[in-house]
């Protein structure tokens, strides 16, 4: 036991010592010590959301004639696109709205660099499966399709070696064997040479047009096409039947993300171009963010006081293991670049209260177990154990209700939800973490130390 | 022991109360939808050099037009960018010559137009399906973990029954603010109901779990008193979590915190206090109430348990 012990604090220091290092830098670096370079960065920088800080403020129009009518329907649709593509790029809290009877209001906190959200943006997103039969574009070339030029009445010029008098390529409508709308589920993956790859599963109508087509033209060119851009154009190595392939190019983990994204949440209805982008400032005054982080600090405190002169010892123990568990989940946030806005630090305030929970549940029954007369070694045994199966059945009701709820929040595009029920899993899983692993430990460590015998002054009771 | 089942119907209508004004008031006035659901106007506008106001002051400003929900915006490029409910042209001007008035500026507006909401109506729908959702896997999920007990669904069920009264009482106190104090429900109202979801079911269980734990000791009480001492039990934990804890935290905030989490933080005071409130008081009469069987009784004879 000794042992164990020894080797639970280590662990606790060690993840302690992790956690502060990310919570008081800014950006983490791990440097190689044979030659100076560093082999791990990441940017740790706290986001902080529209309210607290401001951020970009993106203007987009509809790129049509002015005269052009446009159903505010299409207008809404491609709010919800351009809601989810900017999303997905993290956990933020984006806001976008439409304004008027041609643009979007986009507002994202914490942005400094414009290019990757517009990127995002601006591209429609039309992916092309093209036959090109034997010639093999190189990417970045731009190809015209029959589907893109809006008509499927063109035959199919497949123009073969033989052909002679055939036209140059990029003169050649070719012909679109099917759309991204025909995919049903796209991911990023990793190639054999740990290159990035875009994995995707067709639609079973899809696969069946793929499975024919890749049938019938084994050893021909599928050249793949995003916007009119080829992306890459893999021959056919035979036919694929179940309707799951992978593309592969010369990705970059973000560009690789960024494709997905696009492919996922489909093309806009309309085109959009960006009129304006600036910074803007928080919605929130300084005044207003002062009081509230002061009211949240004298909560804390008088939470804090409480256990301890309530629970004696083990309270001191639980209020411990409430600032470890603080500082494990804001260095979870600020790794994970989680937006922070005013309601979200009152919720984290909050969790640390749920957090409490279980430790109370532990100190109600070690009181109980004590009152009736066990010694303090069973006492402290039977506590855990008895308190752990409402524990661990509560806490996984909420983490269910979460995991719905993200789930439906990320499918539907429900940012709000998502981002929520992101941080309540969270906030639950690390709460557990601190009370069965931290709280204990720490507790046989003090009883071991102070070896208590009066139970009237080191427990309450 | 303290006897708390035997008032079971009193605590039914003291919940009612609770839920039934609020619930009335906005079954009469709809909804009191924010911009964030329904969407307003944008006014941007640029001061002269020197003489730009404070971006509180232009809230005050529009306090004193009658429009109480303006969020005010600086931008880089030295405007003001402020979002507020509709504006029709009349209030537009009145809300520009006080600008200037007040400002002793001449006032250019760069842009005015109206916006949509920032959360959709499918969001709105979406979330509310989501929940659904989830308290039928809750339902299926305490079924489960409460399989060795007799009638383990009817855990489930109740869990979910206390979990609904608590959404009610989050929607009534929202009612009674809208019309006491001009509330109005917005992106942190949506946020605060979730919350009040996810801790709900929470404190169901822990009463629940000591239920399923005396069960298995205490055999032969018969069940109402096995559920009334499951209460008694875990009451001080109930107490310390709640009040003492996150209470205090919500308090705190609502009576320091900033104007902004005032509404949000009395909201999530009585939701959560609700969540404890109807583990005791709700859920668990209910168990006893379905065991007894005693809508049997609620019509024709007298009431048997009341």
């Amino acid at each position: 036991m000794t042992r164990n012990l020894t080797n639970r604090i280590v662990m606790i220091v060690i993840v302690l010592a992790l956690a502060l290092w990310v919570d008081l830098s800014d950006k983490i670096t791990i440097i190689n010590p044979f030659s100076d370079t560093s082999l791990f960065e990441h940017d740790v920088k706290p986001r902080l959301g529209l309210d607290l800080q401001g951020g970009m403020q993106v203007l987009l129009e509809a790129d049509l004639p002015a005269d052009t009518k446009i159903e505010s329907e299409s207008m809404n649709i491609a709010r919800d696109i351009v809601q989810q593509r900017t999303d997905a790029l993290g956990v933020n809290e984006n806001i976008i709205q439409v304004a008027g009877e041609r643009r979007i209001v986009g507002e994202f906190p914490g942005l400094e660099d414009s290019d990757s959200v517009l990127a995002i943006i601006q591209q429609t997103g039309l992916l092309e499966f093209v036959d090109t039969g034997d010639y093999s574009p190189d990417p970045g070339i731009a190809l015209k399709t029959d589907f893109a030029a809006g008509s499927s009445e063109v035959p199919t010029p497949t123009p073969g070696p033989e052909d002679f008098g055939a036209p140059a390529p990029e003169d050649v409508i070719y012909h679109t064997i099917m759309t991204g709308s025909d995919l049903e589920s796209v991911g990023v993956g990793r190639g054999t040479l740990g290159d990035y790859t875009i994995d995707f599963v067709l639609s079973s109508e899809g696969a069946d047009i793929f499975a024919e087509h890749t049938a019938a033209n084994v050893g021909r060119f599928l050249t793949i096409v995003l916007d009119g851009t080829v992306i890459s154009s893999p021959s056919i190595g035979g036919a694929i039947p179940d309707g799951q392939g992978q593309i592969s190019g010369s990705f970059t983990s973000d560009s690789a993300n960024a494709f997905a994204i696009q492919l996922r949440y489909g093309s806009l209805p309309i085109p959009l171009k960006v009129v304006e982008t600036r910074i803007i400032g928080p919605t929130l005054g300084e005044d207003s963010l002062q009081k509230s982080l002061v009211a949240g600090l004298i909560g804390m405190v008088i939470v804090l006081l409480f256990m301890g002169i309530y629970y004696r010892m083990p309270g001191i123990v639980a209020d411990l293991s409430i600032l470890f568990y603080a500082a494990i989940a804001f260095a979870i946030f600020k790794y994970f670049h989680f937006t922070l806005t005013l309601p979200g630090i009152a919720g984290f305030l909050l969790s640390t209260g749920a957090a409490l929970d279980a430790n109370i549940l532990i100190f109600e029954r070690l009181r109980e177990e004590l009152r009736n007369g066990r010694n303090l070694a069973t006492a402290v045994d039977q506590s855990w154990t008895r308190a752990w199966s409402s524990i661990r059945d509560s806490n996984l009701a909420t983490i269910i209700t979460s995991f719905i709820l993200y789930w439906f929040g990320s499918t539907f595009g429900a940012t709000i939800v998502k981002g929520f029920s992101l941080t309540l899993a969270l906030g639950v899983a690390i709460s557990l973490f601190t009370a069965v692993f931290v709280t204990r430990t720490l507790l046989a460590l003090f009883l071991r130390t102070f070896k208590p015998t009066n139970f009237e002054r080191w427990f309450g009771i | 022991m303290i006897d708390i089942l035997s008032k079971r119907y009193l605590y039914f209508a003291i919940s009612l109360l609770v839920i039934l004004p609020g619930l009335v008031i906005l079954a009469a006035s709809g909804l009191p939808l924010s911009i964030d659901f329904t969407g307003g106007s944008l006014l941007e506008v640029q001061f002269e050099a020197g003489k730009a106001p404070q971006p509180a002051d232009l809230v005050a400003l529009y306090e004193k037009e009658g429009i109480n929900d303006a969020q005010v915006q600086t931008t880089d490029s030295g405007t003001f960018v402020i979002r507020s409910s509709f504006l029709d042209n009349e209030t537009r001007d009145s809300v520009l010559t006080a600008m200037e008035t007040e400002t002793g500026s001449v006032v250019s507006v760069i842009r005015f137009d109206s916006v949509g909401p920032s959360i959709g109506k499918q969001v709105t729908s979406r979330a509310a399906l989501a929940v659904g959702v989830a308290a039928l896997a809750v339902v299926i999920y305490i079924t489960t973990a409460f399989r060795k007990v007799p009638h383990a669904f009817r855990y489930g069920v109740c869990a979910v029954i206390a979990m609904v009264h608590d959404v009610a009482v989050v929607f009534s106190i929202a009612g009674i603010g809208a019309i006491l104090f001009d509330w109005q429900m917005d992106a942190l109202f949506l946020t605060a109901l979730l919350t009040v979801i996810g801790f709900s079911v929470q404190d169901k269980v822990v009463v629940f779990d000591r239920i399923r734990e005396n069960s298995n000791i205490l055999r032969r009480l018969d069940y109402e008193t096995l559920v009334n001492h499951s209460i008694v039990q875990t009451l001080q934990r109930s107490i310390n979590t709640q009040l003492m804890t996150v209470e205090f935290l919500l308090l705190s905030l609502a009576l320091f915190g900033g104007i902004t989490l005032q509404e949000f933080a009395v909201i999530l005071l009585f939701g959560l206090f609700s969540g404890t409130y109807s583990s005791i008081f709700v859920a668990a009469p209910i168990l006893v109430l379905w065991e007894n069987q005693e809508w049997k009784n609620w019509f024709g004879r007298r009431k048997s348990a009341a």
